[in-house]
């Protein structure tokens, strides 16, 4: 191949498949038709197809085996993923259900599977057969320069399905998944780096979560 | 608690809120001794800063009594410490290389999208200065939540009185910073344009650092006067045209660094000055730069350019040309207050810098309407206010 972009053409080298077939676009430089550059796949000016695809690059400075073992335990994600209720682990091979938040309290269930792990490197999953959502996520860790850190990358691709139902929850899901991720992975650094994520609330019942339960107890 | 609140252009009150709480583990809770009102929350005060909403607490020179700690706070209670303005989280690559006011995780990540539409980056978090920075509440109140209290507040000692140290939260850092950044030698002649009390600490900051001369550039003539004393010369550009003076006073050369102290809302009956009052006046977000821009045609080739006033937004009929053509450098940024503090404190209490001299006004918190009132309206005499909440009215 001839990307020379070092992460995702190394990633994409190794053959990852996703299980979807349009998901080698968002992984790799290859795609580009006319004029290959060294940028991620998911920064060119195309759209997926059916998919929504959300990439997003941060420098923590933190090692990735620390921060590889923290997202390893699926049960950390809520800590700062701010859609996502709780996940909860089934069984021993990776599996897990994640509780997404909907309004009116509500909320919508995805059963995931891992897909691929290299040891604090890689973890990608994907949403199980038969699932509301077609879902599949990638984060992927890098010794960053000299005492940067390590870059963290996340990928996230979601495929809106078909029927009335199952469109009323994906735009639950899909709300702006864009700055949802982005700010997600802003979490993720904050509670690394500081030990806690920066709220500009005066008072505890201001926070976001606060006000996110005080509307839905209404 | 009572606390200054912004409701609209030209309207702050004391309002009664909610006191603050320990809401995170490095939190610490201040109570108030002392507060000021900057230059810079005039700019507020006039409306040509986005995102400040009604009810906004303001204020960002602070410093008080740490009344209670999160578990992760190293502060105690009962210490009295001065805040920076600009909260660092001291973990991220920013803060590593000492660059506090780039601190990557401070301002909360809901928050960060609009400076980074508008700037490319997102701003660090800063206390009371809209939502742009944060959101935070801001100093000019009773009581105030203290984020990554392990990491920016400076304890003082007792003998220092609250006059002494209060500036060490913003304008002495960011004058000091200004000259910093004008790379001062020696031989060197340095023109500080506005002599506000962060020009007046560029000034003093500028002597210190060993320029052989320091001119003082306004339009007040108490401001020029407190120039004066300090060991300025000084130029009223009502009375003196100020790139033909500058050029007399430098010997021909120009001057070597000029420190734009003045920021957005430069006074002046340029013509560009008065087109960019219009455009503001209008919503349509221009910077009013006329003092920078004089700057640049003032400075020597090869000279330096620092920016230590405030600026939002965008400007038009800049002098590109002139910063190309003359080799110039330029550096501006919000203050790494941390990287100064310590330092800064020896230096008060050594007497090498003198803190009180500017301090015009005294009030109450609750006078804190006033306070801006006349800080923003009869700008000669009222030099700098410092807010007092256990003050009697």
């Amino acid at each position: 191949m001839k990307s020379d972009n070092r992460e995702l053409g190394a990633l994409a080298g190794a053959g990852i498949a996703l299980g979807a077939a349009a998901v080698g676009a968002w992984l790799s430089t290859r795609e580009k038709k006319h004029h290959p550059d060294s940028a991620p796949g998911w920064t060119q000016r195309r759209n997926f197809g059916d998919y929504e695809v959300v990439g997003r690059t941060v420098t923590i400075r933190k090692p990735r085996t620390e921060l590889f073992a923290f997202w390893r335990e699926f049960q950390n994600l809520p800590q700062f993923m701010e859609n996502v209720e709780k996940i909860t682990p089934k069984g021993s091979g990776g599996r897990a259900v994640w509780t997404i938040k909907a309004p009116a309290g509500q909320s919508v269930d995805i059963e995931t599977e891992i897909a691929r792990e290299e040891q604090d490197t890689l973890i990608a999953w994907r949403s199980v057969e038969g699932s509301d959502i077609d879902t599949e996520g990638r984060v992927t860790f890098e010794d960053a320069p000299g005492e940067r850190g390590t870059r963290v990358s996340l990928l996230i691709a979601y495929k809106a399905p078909g029927g009335k139902v199952g469109q009323a929850i994906a735009k639950l899901f899909m709300r702006e998944p864009e700055v949802q991720a982005r700010h997600d992975l802003k979490r993720f650094k904050m509670l690394m780096e500081t030990g806690e994520v920066s709220t500009s609330a005066r008072r505890k019942d201001q926070t976001r979560a606060a006000q996110y339960q005080q509307e839905n107890a209404r | 608690m009572k606390a200054l609140t912004w409701h609209g252009k030209h309207d702050v009150r004391v309002d009664t809120v909610d006191d603050p709480e320990i809401v995170n583990s490095r939190d610490a809770i201040i109570k108030v001794t002392s507060t000021a009102i900057c230059g810079s929350d005039l700019h507020l005060y006039d409306g040509v800063i986005p995102m400040v909403q009604s009810g906004d607490i303001l204020g960002h020179e602070f410093m008080g009594e740490v009344v209670e700690t999160g578990a992760n706070s190293t502060l105690k209670k009962g210490q009295r410490v001065v805040v920076p303005f600009t909260i660092s989280c001291g973990g991220c690559f920013h803060c590593n290389i000492k660059q506090y006011s780039c601190c990557e995780n401070s301002n909360p990540a809901e928050k960060q999208d609009a400076s980074a539409t508008l700037y490319g980056h997102p701003m660090a978090g800063l206390f009371g200065y809209s939502h742009l920075t944060g959101g935070y509440s801001g100093g000019q109140a009773e009581y105030v939540r203290v984020p990554y209290s392990d990491f920016g507040p400076i304890v003082v000692p007792d003998h220092l009185d609250d006059e002494k140290v209060l500036f060490l939260s913003d304008i002495l850092p960011t004058g000091w910073m200004g000259a910093e950044n004008a790379e001062i030698n020696p031989d060197d002649t340095v023109a500080v344009w506005g002599c506000g009390p962060v020009g007046l600490f560029a000034i003093q900051s500028a002597i210190v650092m060993g320029a052989s001369k320091v001119i003082a550039i306004d339009h007040y003539p108490h401001r020029l006067e407190l120039a004066k004393k300090l060991g300025a010369d000084t130029i009223n550009f009502r009375e003196t045209d100020v790139r033909e003076a500058l050029m007399e006073m430098s010997g021909g050369i120009g001057v070597d660094a000029v420190i734009d102290a003045v920021g957005m809302e430069a006074h002046g009956f340029a013509y560009d000055n008065m087109m960019d009052m219009v455009k503001q006046t209008v919503g349509i977000g221009a910077d009013r730069a006329s003092a920078l821009k004089q700057a640049i045609l003032a400075v020597r080739p090869g000279g330096r350019v620092s920016i230590p006033g405030v600026y939002g937004g965008m400007t038009d009929k800049w002098p590109l040309g002139a910063m190309m053509e003359k080799g110039l450098q330029l550096r501006g940024g919000q203050t790494h207050v941390q990287r100064y503090t310590k330092d800064l404190l020896d230096k008060i209490e050594d007497g090498t810098l003198d803190t009180t001299f500017l301090i015009s006004h005294r009030l109450p918190l609750t006078q804190a309407a006033d306070g801006y009132k006349n800080f923003h309206d009869n700008q000669n005499e009222w030099t700098k206010v410092v807010l007092k909440p256990g003050m009697e009215a």
